[in-house]
């Protein structure tokens, strides 16, 4: 019964659509691979519309038509393969498709690390071509001169720098 | 097949509070036990190591020492 109205309402935009369009522009967008009409109901596949809109299949061949008919009938006297044709006239994914999942993170994941080895490569160049000298305060002298310095000032003495160093024995512990 | 068998019907009502009976005991219960791991592996021996520095902490000696070293600008060192 849905899926005869669901019919019906795609016939009824189907037709509408071959009134607004000359006959010329209808026949290169009959299947609407390129321009999807976003101001009619479109089909998709999401795990939380299990009816959607309109059927996946709008356009019947004859056989298709006639399974329809059948359809109308008792759905006891439908073998298993006409059921299954039929769930594939009105939806393109089963559930079970729709979760599968596929291998593309592995895809991402690899893209992601060529572009920061790139990105690595890119910086080392900068580093040895771009970037001036360091500081003299970053020399080995300078920074034992800093280090002496912070530990006459007893620098944090309690649990930090200066609780390391043992003051009788002038090393660090 | 399923018209002469009918299903329990689902509970529709109350579920935020069936989750937050559930589950705000157990927050609850979860945040007093950080606060009170944090208390006694931080705090305490944060405390207790402060308290034992300055038990035997000489001041005057340390001022000299660092007077000596060389680090103040009001007190230069007593050579000179």
């Amino acid at each position: 019964m849905l899926a005869s109205r669901a019919l019906v309402r795609g016939l009824q935009s189907g037709f509408w659509r071959r009134v607004s369009t000359s006959s010329a522009a209808w026949a290169a967008h009959t299947h609407d691979v390129d321009v999807i009409d976003c101001s009619v109901p479109q089909y998709n596949n999401r795990l939380d519309t299990p009816l959607p809109d309109v059927p996946f299949v709008r356009n019947l061949s004859a056989e298709q038509k006639k399974l329809k008919e059948k359809e109308k009938g008792s759905w006891t006297q439908l073998t298993k393969e006409e059921k299954l044709a039929l769930y594939r006239l009105t939806h393109e994914l089963s559930y079970a498709e729709m979760r599968q999942g596929s291998k593309e993170w592995m895809t991402v994941l690899g893209g992601i690390f060529i572009f920061l080895g790139f990105t690595g490569l890119l910086v080392w160049w900068q580093r040895v071509y771009v970037y001036g000298d360091v500081p003299h305060t970053l020399s080995e002298e300078s920074v034992a001169q800093q280090t002496q310095r912070m530990i006459d000032m007893r620098v944090n003495p309690v649990h930090g720098f200066s609780h390391k160093w043992d003051y009788e024995k002038k090393q660090w512990k | 097949m399923k018209s002469t068998m009918s299903l329990v019907k689902p509970a529709m009502r109350g579920l935020l509070a069936k989750r937050l009976r559930f589950h705000l005991p157990i927050a609850f219960g979860l945040a007093l036990v950080a606060a009170v791991a944090f208390k006694f592996t931080v705090t305490e021996p944060r405390k207790q190591a402060y308290a034992d520095f300055y038990k035997h902490y000489d001041s005057m000696k340390e001022f000299s020492a660092m007077r000596e070293a060389g680090v103040f600008e009001s007190v230069r060192p007593t050579g000179k």
